[in-house]
């Protein structure tokens, strides 16, 4: 946990911070004391709602309607997590397979390809640049909902219903404005010199891109990575209009079949929502700093 | 001389015509995705907006019929409102809340950095588990938020089945996910030049004085684009409605794109969610163009000072 969102607090401005200390320490004191009360009231109001998914996860049946509420469940009952997924019609691991394959398959396209795109915005000069680039931007403006139904006639055309191809293959043309901004925005600040001296050296731009650019962008890539598999492991709407059977759902489409047969085993219900936050969890303490660099970034858009 | 006589030859064959080919080249899977699952579909669904089609059957032109029924549909008004209802009240309370979030953050204190993991966190989490969570916390019997209330002597309220409170219910639930809205504030509030507090500092403006004149203009672009993207995403919501409440109580969350969907994927009329979904279009675009008007006004642009 010492290893949490890293930027610097903002030192308190030399003037300020002069006069605050000839100012009385006591105002001082109970300034700080009221900003930590504030940031712990707040604290305990964000992590309550997730402690209470834990404890409820773990009550055995039967205790989770007692009122109020017991906050340690006893005994801890984990065998919910083993019950709660084989009440599922298919074994927990196949949704799990699902969405790995999902979000794997749709997140290379959008690396890949955006990153493409992102290079020939930033470093290649062309005809109507600006105004493709442009377009790139005012899709990220667009309602998804508008384009909902043609593409699910599109993919209905193309047979593709009830298999994972809508759900990646989009990925794989450009992926999406907003992957394609971020790395825009990083490579426009590697220094340009990189592709004049390779080009000196008869590189070509592919070459440029694939052995210069993306090496150096590690860190506007993982931002990228990190950010299209926390949503594709989160997505419910596309695989709930393009997946119809069962095994191949997607563990948020399990949660929501579950919500239906199991509503009155909420024990049970919150251990397999557990099953779906945990991995997000795992990714975002293992890869924090780009998490935080991602979201830092869509709002620079702004600016 | 062949050089001067015919120079778009010479051109074509120089390092900057190969380099026009491969910017076209580079973007050009993301143009083919743009033309085919972007721009093609909402020309589609324009035309599909002035038929009546039900899938299975042909379509049938039946000109402006599907926008006259819009007006006439009772549940039409209703979806409005309550994607109005959502929004106008939802995104501001959001907004303060992760300015407030990120002010209180960006103080010099000790443990800042976890307590910043601790207000993000919440965002993380996947929108299913998300609203099963929050259907438990507002089970009318045994669900933490009345348990809450009771502590403080409130009396028990049956939330997400209330026709009244449903919506404000759904309202407070995505309050606990503002940590995004939030670190987008931090990262602004860090883009502002210290020395201007310096500088103000020195002038003798108190601290209320250098949040008006100094962090919140220089904020206002950050707010504006929270303010835009809110907008937009919350004319959109529906997971949460979708799996918490399924539109109920009396259609109460009956939100537009769930209204949409419903019209699309169970009624099956294309046609009427083809028009549904070019007005929402309309909707969004006209509440950006009033914001970005009003940004104009509002919204303070550093401007580059010639060297």
């Amino acid at each position: 946990m010492t290893q949490t969102i890293k930027s610097p607090a903002r030192p308190l401005p030399p003037e300020v911070a002069r006069r605050t200390t000839q100012r009385a320490g006591g105002w001082r004191l109970a300034r700080r004391l009221v900003s930590h009360g504030l940031l712990l009231t707040g604290s305990v109001a964000m992590l309550i709602p997730l402690v209470w998914m834990l404890s409820t996860s773990l009550k055995k049946s039967g205790q989770e309607w007692i009122f109020p509420p017991v906050w340690i469940p006893d005994p801890i009952w984990w065998r919910n997590y083993l019950e709660a997924t084989d009440a599922l019609p298919v074994p927990f691991y196949v949704y799990v397979v699902n969405t790995f394959v999902i979000t794997f398959n749709a997140t290379l396209g959008t690396v890949l390809t955006s990153s493409l795109a992102a290079f020939a915005f930033a470093r290649l000069r062309f005809p109507a640049r600006n105004f493709m680039f442009l377009l790139v931007i005012s899709t990220m403006m667009l309602p998804g909902a508008v384009t909902l139904i043609p593409r699910f006639l599109i993919f209905r055309y193309l047979g593709w219903l009830d298999t994972f191809l809508p759900l990646i293959i989009p990925y794989w043309f450009g992926g999406t404005a907003f992957s394609i901004f971020l790395l825009r925005q990083f490579f426009m600040n590697l220094p340009r010199e990189l592709d004049e001296a390779a080009r000196m050296d008869g590189a070509s731009s592919l070459q440029i891109y694939w052995q210069i650019i993306l090496p150096l962008a590690g860190p506007a890539l993982a931002s990228v990575t990190i950010f299209q598999v926390w949503g594709h492991w989160n997505e419910f709407l596309d695989p709930l209009i393009y997946i119809n059977s069962m095994e191949k759902y997607t563990i948020a489409l399990a949660l929501r079949t579950f919500q239906n047969i199991r509503s009155q085993r909420v024990n049970y219900l919150m251990a397999v929502s557990l099953l779906q936050v945990l991995p997000v969890l795992l990714l975002f303490f293992s890869a924090q700093k780009y998490f935080i660099r991602g979201v830092q970034l869509s709002g620079l858009s702004g600016r | 001389m062949t050089a001067i006589t015919k120079p778009s030859r010479r051109w074509r064959r120089g390092p900057r015509w190969r380099e026009a080919v491969d910017g076209w080249l580079f973007i050009l899977p993301w143009l083919l995705g743009f033309l085919f699952f972007t721009a093609g579909p909402m020309l589609a669904s324009a035309v599909m907006s002035f038929l009546e089609w039900e899938i299975l059957t042909p379509p049938t032109w039946v000109g402006l019929a599907n926008f006259h029924q819009l007006m006439v549909d009772p549940l039409f008004g209703l979806v409005l409102y309550n994607t109005a209802f959502y929004t106008f009240l939802g995104v501001p309370l959001y907004l303060l809340a992760a300015l407030v979030m990120a002010l209180l953050l960006s103080l010099p204190l000790r443990g800042i950095p976890i307590y910043r993991t601790i207000y993000f966190l919440p965002s993380l989490t996947p929108a299913v588990a998300n609203a099963l969570l929050w259907v438990w916390i507002f089970s009318p019997d045994f669900g933490l938020a009345n348990y809450f209330l009771r502590l403080v002597g409130l009396p028990p309220q049956k939330w997400l089945f209330d026709i009244h409170l449903a919506k404000p219910a759904l309202i407070l639930m995505g309050l606990w996910g503002v940590g995004s809205q939030m670190i987008i504030f931090l990262a602004g509030l860090q883009g502002i030049p210290q020395v201007l507090y310096e500088a103000a500092s020195i002038d003798g403006a108190n601290e209320w004085r250098r949040f008006w004149r100094i962090t919140l203009p220089m904020l206002s672009p950050t707010i504006f684009f929270n303010l835009v993207i809110g907008v937009i995403g919350s004319f959109q919501v529906f997971t949460t409605a979708y799996i918490a409440t399924q539109g109920g109580p009396q259609n109460a969350t009956l939100f537009y794109v769930l209204y949409l969907w419903r019209n699309g994927f169970d009624y099956f009329k294309m046609g009427y969610a083809s028009a549904l979904a070019w007005v929402l279009l309309v909707i969004v675009l006209v509440l950006t163009l009033i914001q970005f008007r009003l940004a104009r006004r509002l919204v303070y642009y550093e401007v580059e000072e010639p060297a």
